[in-house]
């Protein structure tokens, strides 16, 4: 079967058979939760809840505060212990409610299930999809209810559901599609009410197969179909897979609303119908705990700030000679200091490997590998030299603040340039003299 | 809960395994062919030149890596071996091993070193070399010698290009066979006169995504176009462009010299700009040029030009307007 796909990009290892054919698992509530206020993209909730109180399971715990946020709501029913700064995933400490799990997981009594969620208002859908505190599952976390509220001038005609799932090892968002494909499908549809497009547009990598003969069957029932797209690295980066389905180009600096596309994961689309639906706020997600160093790989169903040693133990515990803990894909995710990290709404993935050493750097050889594979077409490595030696109005010419940083150029890099590190560097450096001149 | 350290490092962590002297290996099996057909054609006159080449381009390249303080294990990165073959690939089979010698310390030192060794050379090293000896030593660059299959007087003998250019060889009906340009059963330099040994390094180089591909077939193609007018206008007095891709320097500069990494564009676009200038002033030069043979001035020429043609072929970015931009 034809197969659509983006320009460059690159082929890492799979690795997903280690957890592909196991089912999506609930893992019981830990004792303890820390769930923290920052979890999305944007700025912290604000706390509603203080050290004493009784919460239950759902229960808002944190405000939204302003339009790039997302309310944060109690993973377990039970006590709050404390409101403090704790660790977090993303490197730098943010405030965290602690609650000790009763065990009881008693729900709020007034959340009502709805007859017909398809006859809401595209208002009333976005509503509830914010109130449930519900953020893209994909890595991002950008609050779901900003991004189905385009401005009125960018009409919408497609939401594209992100069924590529392309960082090596993961595999929860394969599983969902396995396993809701009907919620999933639900979701995209109440998306596509929401921003008043016509069609949804599946797209699944074809080393998913199996989800997307499901998918093909499934979309029958709405408008819109399943596309099948060759297995590649960075496929499910927004602005790939919107050029890989429908070739269009989303402008630089622009947001795929630009184009009249709305991107929603598999995960999010979900979430979207469990919210909307049954008015269940966001405090579980699917997650690949997975890697050689993970004694028994799976994927689970794990509530919102259980730590990550806890997630760990219940696959069997880490091996000894795992040196690496990951959260999300080995191509972008996070590296961790410490197992106690929590896991909150961002994380895709928990994996442990033992990393090899790393290789000699050597001098760029203008090999031009990294300008080949990077998909946004840049030129890597003369971004790289603009940025070591301060030329910040170079490197924004050349388009440094188009870097999706999906790591492509690090990967292939023969020279093992440290190509990613120094495109951060570079885009921190232009955004802030940038802030610094409009102040 | 646990003491256990874990590595902190920037996304991301997977990484291909190819790697610097991975590929100056690739390179090096690719030309074994070539060195094979060159030892099996001037027998222990190759030799000397491969062994003096090699002890002298590492020597220089470790004295140099000493003097800047940097790593000695960068020796075994495997460039100054390729510089070493290629530069003896080059040489006329007659020359001195002194002269092989200083060629081989001007194309580590001058071509390489001095401008902060790998990765940071504007001209290809091996053909700094080259271009120093012919410059410096005109004469011995120029006397040739028959291989050791062939029975010639080795007083008059010339490589088939010297042939065509002084010799009128296509009225006098002496021009080398295409056949023999092809197995290299004929005059030349080491390395250069067996076309289907650099093929098979070719096929190596390829296979294994060395090269970029934009870079032979550039060059041969305006070569062809080039040299194909002339021979259609008049072939009486111009060889055929299948004659001009086979003989001389053309493939293995083609192949191993032209593609150099470190010394060709690294955008596309820049890449044919590049591998067409290339194979145009080698035919200019061939045809109307006081040389006999143009491949070397054509790449070092062309080489001049990477940073700039670099700056002005920047890709289009994924979602840019050019008109706005």
């Amino acid at each position: 079967m034809k197969t659509k796909t983006f320009p460059h990009g690159i082929h890492p290892p799979e690795l997903k058979n280690l957890t592909e054919e196991i089912s999506l698992q609930p893992m019981p509530a830990p004792e303890k939760v820390m769930i923290p206020l920052l979890q999305h993209f944007g700025a912290p909730a604000k706390p509603l809840v203080q050290k004493g109180d009784e919460v239950s399971l759902g229960q808002k715990i944190g405000e939204g505060q302003g339009l790039f946020s997302a309310s944060v709501h109690s993973s377990v029913s039970g006590k709050v212990l404390s409101v403090d700064s704790f660790h977090h995933p993303g490197g730098t400490p943010v405030p965290a409610v602690t609650i000790a799990n009763d065990g009881q997981d008693k729900a709020d009594t007034d959340k009502k299930e709805i007859k017909d969620p398809f006859s809401l208002s595209p208002e009333d859908i976005r509503d509830k999809i914010k109130e449930a505190g519900v953020v893209g599952l994909g890595g991002a976390a950008f609050p779901t209810a900003v991004k189905l509220s385009p401005p009125k001038d960018s009409p919408i005609d497609t939401i594209i559901i992100n069924g590529c799932e392309c960082e090596p090892l993961l595999t929860s968002d394969y599983r969902l599609m396995l396993e809701f494909p009907d919620e999933i499908l639900k979701g995209a549809e109440l998306a596509r009410i929401a921003t008043g497009a016509d069609r949804i547009i599946v797209g699944i990598e074809d080393n998913k197969k199996k989800a997307f003969e499901l998918f093909q069957e499934k979309i029958q029932d709405y408008e819109g179909e399943a596309v099948l797209l060759k297995t590649k690295y960075p496929e499910g980066a927004e602005k790939n897979l919107i050029y890989a389905i429908l070739r269009r180009e989303v402008p630089r600096g622009g947001l795929p609303f630009n184009v009249g596309i709305v991107v929603q994961n598999v995960g999010t689309a979900k979430a979207i119908w469990d919210a909307v639906s049954t008015g269940k706020p966001l405090f579980e997600r699917a997650i690949t705990v997975s890697g050689q160093s993970i004694t028994e790989p799976k994927n689970l169903l794990v509530r919102i700030g259980t730590p990550f040693q806890t997630v760990i133990d219940f696959c069997g515990g880490l091996k000894e000679d795992g040196n690496i803990l990951v959260m999300g894909g080995p191509m972008m995710g996070l590296t961790q200091w410490t197992p106690e990290v929590p896991v909150v709404k961002a994380t895709s993935g928990i994996l442990a490997w033992k990393a090899p050493a790393p290789g000699t750097e050597y001098s760029c050889i203008n090999c031009g590998r990294c300008i080949e594979h990077c998909p946004m077409a840049l030129v890597p490595t003369q971004l790289a030299k603009y940025v070591q030696f301060d030329k910040l109005p170079e490197a924004e010419s050349w388009g440094i603040l188009d870097c999706v940083e999906c790591g492509s150029c690090q990967y292939i890099c023969p020279s093992k340039i440290l190509l990613v590190h120094w495109m951060r560097l570079g885009k921190n450096k232009v955004m802030s003299s940038k802030q610094k001149k409009s102040a | 809960m646990t003491d256990k350290l874990f590595i902190l490092q920037s996304s991301p962590h997977f990484r291909d395994k190819d790697s610097v002297p991975k590929i100056m290996y690739v390179v090096i099996i690719a030309l074994l062919p070539a060195v094979f057909a060159s030892l099996y054609f001037f027998r222990l006159k190759a030799v000397g030149l491969y062994v003096s080449c090699l002890v002298a381009c590492l020597a220089t390249e470790a004295i140099f890596l000493w003097v800047r303080k940097k790593p000695l294990q960068s020796l075994g990165d495997g460039s100054a071996v390729i510089t070493a073959l290629l530069l003896a690939m080059t040489l006329p089979p007659t020359i001195s091993l002194e002269l092989a010698v200083i060629g081989s310390v001007v194309a580590i030192a001058i071509g390489k070193q001095v401008f902060g060794g790998l990765g940071y050379n504007i001209f290809n090293p091996a053909l700094v070399g080259r271009a120093f000896l012919q410059t410096a030593f005109p004469v011995a660059m120029t006397t040739w010698f028959p291989p050791a299959t062939l029975s010639f007087d080795t007083a008059t003998f010339a490589t088939p290009l010297g042939n065509l250019k002084f010799e009128e060889a296509i009225a006098q009906g002496t021009l080398t066979p295409l056949k023999d340009l092809f197995w290299g059963n004929t005059g030349g330099c080491l390395g250069e006169t067996s076309a289907i040994a650099l093929l098979i390094g070719a096929i190596i180089l390829f296979s294994k995504k060395t090269i970029d591909w934009r870079i032979p077939l550039g060059i041969i193609l305006a070569l062809s176009v080039f040299t194909g007018i002339f021979w259609l206008a008049n072939p009486d007095k111009y060889a055929s462009p299948v004659f001009h891709a086979l003989a001389g320097g053309l493939l293995i500069g083609a192949f191993f010299m032209a593609t150099d990494m470190v010394t060709s564009p690294i955008t596309p676009k820049g890449t044919w700009i590049y591998a067409l200038g290339i194979g145009f002033m080698v035919g200019l030069i061939r045809l109307f040029g006081g040389f006999p043979e143009g491949v070397m001035y054509s790449i070092l020429f062309m080489n001049t030009f990477v940073p700039l043609l670099n700056r002005y072929s920047r890709p289009k970015i994924l979602g840019e307007r050019r008109k706005e931009s």
